[in-house]
């Protein structure tokens, strides 16, 4: 079964054809990396299917579920409801501490609770970092809060934006590894990347080239 | 979770939040200072105002008349007509009472000084008359309270002087009079018998008035001269007014031509007319007259100061909101990232406006009450500057001084909260549109 599903999307800002007539579909479960160079669409298309933007042209279905005219009310609905994002940039709320960092996200979501979310710090290797804020936390560890925080409310789709690309090799692979744990269990999860040895690690790598889908291959091949 | 947010936002930026605090703490203090100073200017600068004089004239009947159809002046002989002195502590029992500040009477006469020909008017009337009155309060009244810008060399006289007597100036520069001297005075009683007194000058006083032309002596004096005990020409009333509108002026025309409506409420405002038209109901055959160029001049004083005040309430509150309004934005320019990031996580609108204006409400919550307090003592230093007695505070302040803080920090954090809800998290996470 699809979780995700885009037919003809186009994205156009001004002049600037940003995505044309995208069509993809990802399977519940799989795990996919989306690859291009800087100013391929990349993350326009993460921002679309992140429910974060709205595609000019086309239909995305998530879940089932038409996205494409929804009002931005229902669009965040959806996006907390069963997206999980990571960032590039880590984006963690300074003045919060790691665990308060996991549960803010719980507390938009549901109700903050704080056993819960200490369990999701351990399952990234964070419980002895739990009270300490973002500036004291290194690159990986900031990160595998990023990924903490995606997942503590049980999203049906992760959206990753260059998880790794503000990361040194041992951080990397240990991002990489939670993704593996976290594709074992069953999660789906989309990884927006310029490196190929991430991209490696997918089942399926997705490229693109001035805004159009140029090859779409069983990461194998792509290798 | 909501509260370890605005607590965690509230310790960032406490710069931020003490300079609105500040910007809050300025604009109240000077709204709290004025509206105390408002609520109370009216009976400070009413004080104030009674000390230039009278606002009603009391005269009997038959002489008003007169005066009115002929203009012809009291004291002229043209009216055997008298109020009666018996009857003045009724003025403190009409409904307005407490507006009656001060009051005299007066009876005139024409007498001769020294043997002189030349007639020179003498005026009698209370001094600092003790009075018992019918409600069971007592007053002490008369010319001295109401009189208070005349210049007097000597002392004021006592209502129980006998003997004595005052000199106004033209009349005392005239003949070479000064104080000390006696004087023998000659006056005709309502009889025709010619009455002598033996009189001490106690003081010269000059008052700017026709009263500086003749002598100034204690009511029961003149009276006893006179032959007319118990009786008085007119008295001045100085009472506390509110200023005049379209309904006070219909009522003085005629308080029967009002409605059953209209005539409540004027007749339980403070209206001059209405004072006037009591003390017509408390004394026989008396005509009360508003001096209304007096009674209008401080009903315009009053709404003119009342005016800058709010004026000056409206423009700090106005400073206070733009101070604010560019607080607020530059604190939601600085964090469109952590924004962002709520509205990615399924943050609503909603939910992020009400933590942003918590935080806001706190800072200048308490930027208000330092505020009212500072307001409170800036109101007491105008009190005693202006008026030389404190400015009460006011309990109504506390709730409009809330309503002010809650309405200027709401309308200061418009512009940021418009800019809030306009941001989109693809923008300031991704940098895209």
């Amino acid at each position: 079964m699809n979780i995700l599903e885009l037919k003809d999307v186009s994205m156009l800002y001004g002049q600037v054809m940003a995505l044309q007539n995208i069509s993809l579909s990802v399977a519940s479960g799989e795990w996919v990396a989306i690859m291009g160079a800087s100013g391929s669409g990349k993350t326009t298309l993460m921002n679309i299917v992140g429910c974060m933007n709205k595609a000019t042209r086309g239909t995305v279905t998530l879940d089932g579920e038409n996205i494409s005219r929804l009002d931005g009310r229902d669009l965040t609905a959806i996006r907390r409801d069963k997206i999980g994002l990571i960032f590039q940039q880590f984006h963690l709320i300074s003045y919060l501490t790691a665990v308060e960092n996991v549960m803010i996200a719980q507390y938009y979501h549901s109700m903050a609770d704080e056993q819960e979310t200490l369990r999701a710090l351990k399952r990234v290797g964070l419980t002895h970092r739990a009270g300490h804020l973002p500036r004291q936390l290194s690159g990986g560890e900031q990160q595998r809060l990023c990924i903490a925080r995606a997942l503590i409310n049980y999203p049906r789709l992760i959206l990753a934006d260059e998880p790794t690309g503000n990361l040194d090799e041992s951080n990397q692979n240990t991002v990489l590894d939670i993704f593996h744990q976290l594709h074992a269990e069953g999660s789906t999860i989309i990884v927006v990347t310029h490196s190929p040895e991430v991209a490696a690690h997918a089942q399926r790598v997705v490229s693109l080239e001035f805004g159009r889908l140029v090859s779409d291959v069983p990461a194998q091949r792509f290798h | 979770m909501f509260l370890r947010m605005v607590l965690g936002a509230l310790t960032r930026q406490k710069k931020k939040l003490l300079m609105m605090a500040c910007a809050m703490a300025l604009g109240i203090s000077l709204a709290t200072a004025m509206l105390n100073v408002m609520l109370d200017v009216g009976d400070k600068i009413n004080q104030e105002l009674k000390t230039y004089g009278a606002n009603i004239i009391v005269t009997p009947r038959g002489a008003s008349f007169l005066a009115d159809l002929y203009g012809v002046e009291d004291g002229a002989g043209v009216s055997d007509k008298y109020l009666s002195e018996a009857e003045l502590p009724n003025l403190k029992t009409i409904f307005w009472a407490f507006n009656i500040v001060d009051f005299t009477p007066y009876l005139d006469a024409s007498v001769s000084v020294n043997g002189h020909e030349e007639k020179v008017p003498l005026l009698g009337a209370w001094f600092a008359k003790h009075l018992d009155i019918p409600t069971g309060e007592a007053v002490d009244t008369g010319i001295i309270n109401m009189k208070s810008w005349w210049d007097i060399r000597g002392s004021w006289l006592k209502d129980d002087d006998e003997s004595g007597v005052m000199a106004g100036s033209i009349f005392a520069g005239k003949q070479g009079i000064k104080t000390g001297d006696k004087l023998t005075i000659f006056a005709r009683d309502n009889s025709g018998k010619v009455q002598t007194a033996f009189l001490t000058v106690r003081s010269v006083f000059h008052s700017g008035d026709k009263e500086d032309e003749g002598l100034l002596a204690p009511l029961a004096l003149v009276q006893g001269l006179t032959g007319l005990e118990g009786k008085v020409r007119r008295v001045e009333v100085s009472a506390l007014t509110t200023p005049e509108n379209d309904l006070s002026r219909r009522a003085s025309q005629n308080p029967r031509s009002l409605s059953r409506q209209d005539w409540e409420i004027w007749y339980c405002t403070a209206y001059v007319s209405a004072i006037a038209y009591q003390i017509e109901e408390a004394l026989t055959d008396a005509r009360a007259k508003a001096i209304l160029q007096v009674a209008e001049s401080e009903g315009k004083i009053l709404q003119k100061t009342r005016l800058l005040m709010l004026l000056l309430t409206f423009l700090s509150l106005a400073c206070s909101a733009l101070a604010i309004s560019n607080l607020v934005t530059a604190n939601v320019l600085e964090r469109s990232v952590e924004i962002g990031l709520l509205k990615a996580l399924g943050a609503t609108n909603a939910s992020i406006s009400f933590a942003l204006l918590t935080e806001m409400l706190i800072a200048t919550g308490i930027g208000g009450v330092v505020g009212y307090g500072t307001g409170l003592g800036l109101a007491s230093i105008i009190g005693h500057s202006v008026f030389g007695s404190a400015v009460s505070a006011k309990a109504l302040v506390i709730p409009i001084a809330a309503l002010l803080v809650l309405l200027v920090t709401i309308g200061g954090s418009l512009p940021a909260l418009r800019m809030l809800l306009r941001l989109r998290p693809a923008e300031v996470l991704h940098g895209r549109q």
